[in-house]
């Protein structure tokens, strides 16, 4: 009885969440879009989000591009298909493993930051006194956030796969003395408006929802210091489902078009 | 020393009925109050009495279930957020814990709320003249390019009043300014809260479980007793009364 009485509340529990991000997704699609706009804030969240984020982003797509190559070039060499090597990996990449493993990563260090901080500052009162202060904290705070992920999470995934394609290159290189010309030409031959239509668009969503979550978490934090780091952890784990789902529906989406 | 020989008759604050509950906890049955211009009015209450809950209100940061809060003769309950907002630049909020932001330097945290409110001054008082002045009114004018971390909990308290003193409100709200810090500088900041009082002639709300406090600072006193203002005076009046529950503040 009881365990069914637990699991009724946590069904209800995810429920009211869902409903209360919807919420909030709302009213920062009316705050947006009403003056007046914090310019300032929204270029600081943008060098915070993006600029902060490209050590990380730099490495992980590098190594990206070098394990995939390196895992995927024995099994290509069996079957005689090395050439193939540049369009499976560039397709792979644009189409899939660099968008989701990049907003993975931003999930990690965005969304736990902004939960962390935003949580932070309504515990200490900060946000609290913005209000008082006539400034609309969410309108300072969560529209500037999530506009600066919305932007700045498509740009960092190009910018990762970009890097992902240069690693995979220096290892066909090493090992196939590839040209630079050569392996690019392949790359982009290989590729379609349709592998990176989608895949930029979904990386939009992607950063929408990163910033949504972190915002969400952070804002409507309690129970003091312990409910900062509940906030900076369920804000990655709530992002990591958030863009697999994204993806998925995506994917169904793109491949219902690809079918027209 | 009488109440009304320190302040006029002019009412600032007014709240009738005033009434809030979460879930089956009533923090607020129905607390009536009257703040009077230039007035230092304290009230008092044990941890979990509702200070804390009854101020928020008064700042719109908490909403009423009933009763009416008029403040400069505005039903604040009543008032669109645009009206509201506009209002607030008249009021200061010391928050407890001082609520600096942490990302900002002094020289920001009080330019903070000049973003909205400039226009009140005009056009040719520079926002640096301001907070400049302010932060002299609370002897702190070398603290301008230091960030929050880099103060002592006195320092930040002194910042926390100079940001709310840089709108040059006509009420201040008090959230135990005394709180957390040590008798010396207790003793600094009930000084400082007096001198304002003085050169602004602002009309003050103090909420304090300190004693001292309340005895130096206050020209009259409320006991919030479950819920309702259970006891009015001044401190000489209240340390006096003989019902239990009175007495008990002043063990």
């Amino acid at each position: 009885m009881i365990s069914i009485s637990t699991s009724d509340n946590r069904i209800k529990q995810f429920f009211i969440q869902i409903g209360e991000i919807s919420f909030f997704a709302g009213r920062f699609f009316k705050e947006s879009v009403r003056p007046p706009y914090e310019i300032n804030e929204f270029l600081r969240q943008c060098y915070n989000v993006g600029n902060r984020s490209v050590p990380l982003v730099s490495i992980t797509g590098f190594i990206i591009g070098l394990v995939l190559t390196l895992q995927t070039r024995p099994t290509l060499e069996e079957f005689g298909a090395v050439s193939w090597m540049p369009a499976m990996v560039g397709i792979s990449i644009v189409r899939e493993i660099g968008p989701v493993v990049i907003a993975l990563i931003c999930a990690g260090r965005i969304a736990s930051g902004m939960g962390a901080e935003l949580g932070s500052m309504r515990v200490t009162e900060q946000i609290d006194a913005m209000e008082v202060s006539g400034t609309n904290p969410f309108k300072y705070l969560v529209v500037t956030r999530i506009l600066a992920t919305t932007f700045m999470v498509p740009i960092l995934v190009i910018y990762g796969d970009a890097l992902a394609l240069y690693g995979s290159f220096l290892i066909e290189n090493i090992k196939g003395n590839v040209s630079f010309t050569l392996y690019f030409n392949q790359v982009f031959n290989s590729l379609e408006f349709g592998d990176l239509i989608p895949a930029t668009i979904k990386t939009f969503f992607f950063g929408f929802a990163i910033g949504l979550v972190g915002c969400f978490k952070g804002y409507n934090t309690r129970k003091g210091t312990a409910g900062v780091g509940l906030a900076a952890n369920s804000a990655v784990v709530m992002a990591s489902m958030l863009i697999f789902l994204l993806d998925f529906v995506a994917v169904v989406i793109s491949d219902i078009f690809y079918d027209l | 020393m009488n109440a009304s020989e320190t302040h006029s008759e002019t009412e600032i604050i007014k709240i009738r009925e005033l009434k809030k509950r979460f879930g089956q906890n009533r923090v607020l049955n129905g607390f009536n109050m009257i703040l009077y211009k230039g007035e230092n009015l304290v009230i008092m209450g044990k941890s979990g009495s509702g200070k804390s809950v009854l101020i928020k209100c008064m700042v719109g940061l908490e909403k009423a279930d009933s009763g009416s809060i008029e403040m400069m003769g505005k039903d604040i309950t009543s008032l669109d957020k645009e009206a509201f907002n506009e209002l607030r630049a008249d009021i200061g909020f010391l928050f407890q814990g001082s609520a600096l932001y942490d990302s900002m330097s002094v020289r920001e945290n009080l330019e903070f709320p000049l973003r909205r409110h400039k226009h009140r001054f005009g056009k040719e008082v520079k926002t640096d003249s301001l907070v400049h002045e302010a932060l002299e009114n609370v002897g702190l004018s070398h603290a301008i390019d230091l960030m929050p971390d880099e103060l002592s909990g006195g320092m930040k308290r002194r910042i926390a009043l100079a940001r709310t003193l840089i709108m040059r409100p006509k009420i201040i709200f008090y959230d135990e300014p005394t709180s957390g810090l040590d008798p010396i500088t207790s003793k600094e900041i009930i000084e400082l809260i007096m001198n304002i009082q003085d050169k602004f002639e602002t009309s003050s709300l103090i909420i304090t479980h300190d004693i001292d406090c309340a005895r130096v600072i206050s020209d009259r006193m409320i006991l919030l007793v479950e819920g309702i203002n259970y006891a009015e005076g001044t401190f000489n009046e209240l340390t006096k009364m003989t019902d239990p529950k009175v007495r008990a503040f002043f063990k």
